[in-house]
């Protein structure tokens, strides 16, 4: 299984990461590997196999719809990178 | 005191013949006199630990002591603690300090125990040498005496070289793929990983949430079955920890094995493993035969699969998981960002480390559209598989055994220059978590001067029975017993 760079650059801006041009070929030759090892899933078997997304097959448990949290907006925000006035501070979006 | 398990500390405490104070101080001292040499601890709290020692010893005066009343300890760095930095071993949450405790944090800490730090560990949990964390590679206590470092085995490698090098007497851990079993067989502790959903994730920084769970490190099984005793449980912060009574772990563990039925799955003992290795592993059943156990050669057909499909599931929910780190809310953010793409794009490369973009650039390959089918979702249906060959195979035996590891604690810096050879290092754990069933590493002797260790599956919730199988062993081999030189 080989990747291309195409794909790889597609997957970064898809995951929000930065790569520099240099580290591409060493991440075609990384990722082959994974997928080559991951291709071994297409020799088995799974006609009328049901997923299976979660080892106990639970159900999500509802709780009552009560206020169960306190407001601790002050203590969330002081280790946030930049703040101001209860919110959180980025970037400029819209001009 | 170092040598002492957690059981017999807890009892020296209880007899007076040493306060929480001295003992405290005495393992804070062992760690600043040798943990140098094994990069263990990312954060050790020295002064939290001997203020939490003085109310331990406060308690105990006032006659509401427990067992843990007081007994050191320490947590992975994964799970978070209240005012104590939580790094996951990554440069994204090198400065992060959160502003809540896990319920597992929480639960030790209304047992009185004492806290004194945050073990070393694989970036993001994602590593099985400790060597992709961003304080350093660990150096495992064993295996050093001509002058090489090995590895202590990943990810939870600062929890075992801790315990290994008599630092603390016990340590939480995390196993997503073979994370505590691994370690703790490449240091020659104990460890077991619960059955997924036994012990609550809320604050546990997330990997692999479908695969995530937390478990218990120390030198005895009997040490083990008092962690879980604390950790276990449902917790409505977790809607899936599971809603089960939890037993007494301790109350079982004298149940004599006379005719336990052992299975040990052929395709474990295939040519993936050493003729030294597959030795002290068959040597470890005969044991458990000379207790009474019944051994027979059952067959898990899937195991074959169980890594291709891993290497889709965890790196798909990783790739969801650790979306939430943006810059914005906690954690990391990059000097001067020119726009809001250039923050988060920048952010995570310069946050996240080389092995933690790997995973997140394939998950993220595997989720993508004209993928999901043929990779995802294909990899769900042969965990289905990997389940039912468990299923079945519980159908006519109580436990499976099996080696933990390909090979012992190998020399740092051996299996960093591809992936796929490091992750060919889970090969006999990775099953267990995508069944979600429990399993242990047991110290059943050495290869080449290093321990090794014996895997123990169970049943679902059979954890009992486990700690059970594995503290039998213990009243009669004395591999667990042995210190580094």
């Amino acid at each position: 299984m080989t990747i291309s760079r195409e794909d790889i650059e597609k997957v970064a801006v898809l995951a929000r990461i930065r790569l520099d041009e240099e580290q591409i070929p060493a991440l075609e030759k990384d990722l082959g590997n994974i997928l080559s090892l991951v291709d071994q899933l297409s020799a088995a078997d799974t006609d009328n196999v049901e997923p299976l997304a979660h080892p106990l097959d639970a159900v999500q448990r509802l709780r009552a719809d009560e206020v169960t949290e306190s407001n601790q907006r002050e203590a969330f925000q002081a280790i946030a990178p930049a703040t101001e006035n209860g919110l959180y501070l980025v970037p400029r979006v819209i001009e | 005191m170092h040598n002492k398990s957690v059981a017999e500390l807890a009892r020296e405490l209880e007899s007076g013949k040493i306060s929480s104070v001295e003992l405290t101080r005495e393992f804070l001292d062992r760690i600043k006199a040798e943990d140098s040499q094994y990069n263990s601890f990312i954060t050790v709290t020295e002064d939290q630990a001997m203020a939490d020692a003085k109310a331990a010893d406060e308690q105990r005066a006032a006659g509401k002591a427990g067992v843990w009343t007081g007994v050191p300890f320490a947590h992975k760095d994964i799970f978070c603690t209240n005012g104590i930095a939580t790094t996951c071993g990554s440069r994204m949450l090198a400065n992060f300090v959160p502003p809540y405790d896990a319920t597992v944090t929480a639960n030790f800490r209304a047992a009185g125990a004492v806290c004194l730090g945050k073990t070393n560990m694989d970036e993001f949990a994602m590593g099985s040498s400790n060597e992709s964390s961003y304080f350093g590679p660990v150096t495992n206590p064993w295996g050093r005496s001509n002058g090489e470092k090995r590895v202590p085995g990943g990810s939870s490698g600062g929890s075992a070289a801790a315990i290994a090098a008599r630092l603390i007497p016990a340590a939480t851990a995390t196993d997503t793929g073979g994370s505590i079993r691994q370690p703790a067989a490449l240091c020659g502790i104990t460890g077991l990983k619960p059955t997924y959903g036994r012990v609550s994730r809320f604050g546990m920084i997330a990997f692999a949430s479908s695969l995530d769970q937390g478990g218990t490190m120390a030198r005895t099984a009997e040490d083990n079955a008092l962690m879980l005793n604390v950790m276990a449980g449902v917790d409505p912060q977790d809607s899936t920890s599971a809603d089960r009574s939890v037993p007494d772990y301790t109350a079982t563990l004298n149940e004599p094995l006379k005719g336990l039925r052992v299975g040990l799955p052929k395709e474990y003992f295939s040519d993936q493993l050493s003729p030294a290795m597959e030795q002290q592993v068959r040597n470890a059943v005969k044991e458990y035969e000379k207790l009474g156990a019944i051994v027979k050669e059952v067959s898990l057909p899937h195991a074959n699969l169980a890594i291709a499909a891993y290497y889709v599931i965890a790196p798909a929910e990783a790739s969801a998981n650790l979306s939430r780190f943006d810059g914005v809310r906690y954690g990391y953010r990059c000097e001067n960002p020119q726009d809001l793409n250039d923050m988060y794009t920048r952010t995570r490369a310069e946050g996240f480390g080389g092995e933690v973009k790997r995973r997140i650039l394939v998950g993220t390959y595997a989720l993508s559209a004209g993928y999901f089918d043929a990779y995802y979702l294909k990899a769900q249906k042969v965990r289905r598989l990997i389940q039912q060959d468990f299923i079945n195979a519980f159908k006519d035996v109580d436990v499976l055994m099996s080696p933990v590891s390909p090979s012992p604690a190998f020399v740092q810096g051996e299996k960093t220059s591809d992936p796929v050879t490091m992750y060919l290092e889970d090969i006999f754990t990775i099953a267990v978590n995508l069944a979600g069933v429990p399993a242990m590493s047991v110290p059943a002797g050495f290869v080449d001067g290093l321990p090794i260790g014996l895997q123990i599956i169970g049943n679902y919730f059979d954890e009992a029975r486990l700690l059970n199988a594995a503290h039998q062993f213990q009243q009669v081999t004395d591999w667990h017993q042995k210190l580094p030189q």
